[in-house]
């Protein structure tokens, strides 16, 4: 019974199905993923996004394939050589071997990007969940905690916590998380006060559905699409974050290959070796511009409106 | 409107207490004791001293009353004292404060003149060369962050032109690089914002009126599009303002600018807590303040908005 306003909840835009089973297929309905699928891959910088996200995943995950050295080696007959057959991006103060450094510094970005803001949405959509549906104290309590994480910058916020717990991946990932889900907790609280005056959801409500359905088959697949596109371009600000705190000196251990440390270990050699902290500084910029690509393709693709 | 205010600086003032609440909880179980710091090393220590020295800073007592003794001379404007130099924390971070503000307001200047001209420019010229350029550029500029587009400026200018000195310090000319760090990222977005609110008021029935009823070109641009296409981009720049204010950490460390952000770093290095929690502080507090001035001032912008 509840079929009725299930799925998608959108009025099934297809309208009535093809009467005769044989009908011409160029009539068939376009369901809405097909239609998002289409509108993302027309736009030629969301492609070029995915593929840079798709590049960086797949070197993070076969770095020890790739990396024709041991990133934490130090070779001290070998320091600082220029890029060269040997070395192809030079090596550090320490010998160690540049590329691999690189390539094994994917890791950490993808692992403090992802994990940090998987939390920051499963902790922020679950009370903007409950605040925006339930509504009165429950509502002002969480906003109210919400809103004094709100009012940390993201990095400053961040460093107390490591200060905190003492450097390292898990850190930098809690620490992130805690600082970041307050904007997801008031993005789903917005969007479940509007959904929830819907009329698909009135409609379940009168067949007789419960609190716990309505929320989790109605209310929220209707209100993740914002969450996916604002958790895409977050992805990135947590990376840039990430290596932000370890050039400061307060994100992940100093001899871990990560791309802050390559930059903060190459500012003193500025002028002088350059390469220890341009490819690093590179490979940055291009996974940032990667996540914004992707995030402003899918914002377009989701919601045409929304350009 | 008045009782808007009173509720909203009711809120304020929970916000800033839990935020320091946080941190109080935070800081003072840290791992390592200050005090060791300042009595001298391992070897050093005198028991007897390090006990005095407890005392003197109150960290004897219950972690309860050591939050009572420091919010009780938050409400009246004092941070304690600090671990190394033994002066008051509102002194040592209030010409810093100062140096933070300088470096806010000229970074905020450059986003408004770049971000706001080239905005506006790509609106009217939509779909041109400079449309299309301007989308390009700011797309990457919003793309590089701080620590990249730091090193890169200190390269070119400082290293290579010799333009400006190394250490920033608080000196005029010091301040141009680190400004223009902090303000690139935001003009970018400032510029998109502007032109996509000025494509969207273009389109808009009062401004096809205006045009319709003959008023000149000039009146209809000054009066109808920017005023109220200046609105989400005024709310941005506060936020914005308030961010900066709260410490620039990554651009003044890389400039080595005098300001609280970078005082932060040192004394994360120090293990100065009533100096990093003083930044702390001063930070969050300066950020809910923007955050409600913006507010305020948008519905002055907006006659639309009723606050309540």
């Amino acid at each position: 019974m509840t079929e009725l306003v299930s799925g998608t909840g959108e009025p099934t835009a297809a309208g009535p199905v093809p009467a005769a089973p044989g009908a011409e297929p160029s009539v068939a309905r376009v369901s809405q993923w097909t239609d998002i699928r289409h509108r993302f891959f027309a736009n030629k910088l969301a492609v070029v996004g995915l593929v840079i996200i798709f590049l960086l995943v797949l070197v993070a995950l076969f770095a020890p394939l790739l990396a024709p050295h041991d990133p934490l080696k130090q070779d001290l007959t070998q320091t600082l050589q220029s890029p060269g057959s040997a070395h192809w991006l030079g090596t550090d103060a320490l010998g160690r071997d540049q590329l691999s450094r690189l390539i094994y510094g994917s890791r950490i970005a993808v692992i403090v990007g992802l994990a940090s803001i998987l939390v920051a949405v499963v902790i922020g959509v679950a009370l903007g969940a409950l605040a925006g549906y339930y509504g009165r104290w429950v509502d002002t309590v969480i906003m109210r905690v919400a809103d004094v994480f709100f009012a940390f910058p993201l990095l400053i916020g961040a460093i107390v916590i490591i200060l905190l717990m003492g450097r390292g991946v898990l850190p930098v990932v809690l620490s992130l998380a805690i600082f970041s889900w307050a904007t997801f907790a008031r993005l789903l609280r917005s969007q479940v006060l509007s959904v929830r005056e819907m009329d698909y959801v009135h409609a379940a409500k009168a067949l007789g559905a419960g609190q716990g359905r309505i929320i989790r088959k109605h209310i929220l697949p209707n209100s993740l699409t914002s969450v996916l596109v604002y958790a895409t371009s977050n992805v990135g600000i947590a990376i840039v974050a990430e290596a932000s705190l370890s050039y400061l000196g307060v994100g992940v251990d100093p001899e871990v290959a990560e791309w802050g440390n390559m930059i903060s270990a190459g500012r003193n050699f500025m002028g002088v070796k350059d390469f220890m902290w341009t490819y690093p500084s590179l490979a940055i910029v291009i996974t940032a511009l990667g996540f914004i690509l992707l995030g402003n393709g899918l914002r377009d693709a989701l919601d045409p409106k929304m350009r | 409107m008045g009782r808007y205010v009173v509720r909203r600086l009711g809120q304020l003032v929970i916000v800033v207490l839990g935020a320091t609440m946080v941190l109080f909880a935070c800081l003072f179980v840290l791992p390592g004791d200050p005090v060791g710091q300042i009595a001298g090393s391992d070897k050093a220590r005198d028991p007897a001293v390090i006990e005095q020295l407890h005392k003197q800073y109150g960290l004897d007592k219950p972690l309860v009353v050591q939050y009572g003794t420091y919010v009780g001379k938050l409400v009246t404007g004092d941070l304690g004292t600090d671990y190394t130099q033994s002066r008051p924390v509102t002194e040592i971070l209030g010409p810093k404060l100062e140096n933070t503000a300088k470096l806010a307001v000229a970074a905020i200047v450059i986003d408004i003149v770049i971000g706001i001209s080239v905005g506006v420019l790509a609106a009217m010229r939509r779909y041109s060369i400079w449309d299309v350029s301007a989308t390009f550029i700011t797309t990457l500029a919003i793309g590089v962050p701080s620590i990249v587009l730091g090193m890169i400026m200190q390269r070119v200018f400082v290293i290579e032109l010799d333009w400006f000195p190394l250490i920033a310090g608080d000196s005029f000319e010091g301040i141009i690089l680190p400004a223009f760090t902090l303000a690139i990222i935001d003009a970018a977005l400032v510029a998109q914002l502007a032109r996509s609110t000025m494509l969207e008021v273009l389109r808009a029935d009062y401004v096809k009126t205006a045009v319709a009823k003959g008023l000149p070109r000039r009146t209809v641009l000054t009066r109808h599009i920017m005023r109220n296409s200046v609105i989400p981009v005024v709310t941005y720049l506060g936020i914005s303002f308030g961010t900066l204010l709260g410490g620039a950490i990554i651009t003044e460390t890389i400039f080595n600018w005098n300001g609280i952000g970078l005082a932060l770093i040192q004394a994360i290095q120090q293990n100065n807590n009533p100096i990093i929690v003083g930044v702390v502080t001063i930070s969050v507090a300066v950020f809910v303040v923007l955050n409600l001035v913006v507010d305020l001032l948008y519905a002055a912008l907006d006659p639309r908005i009723r606050l309540a």
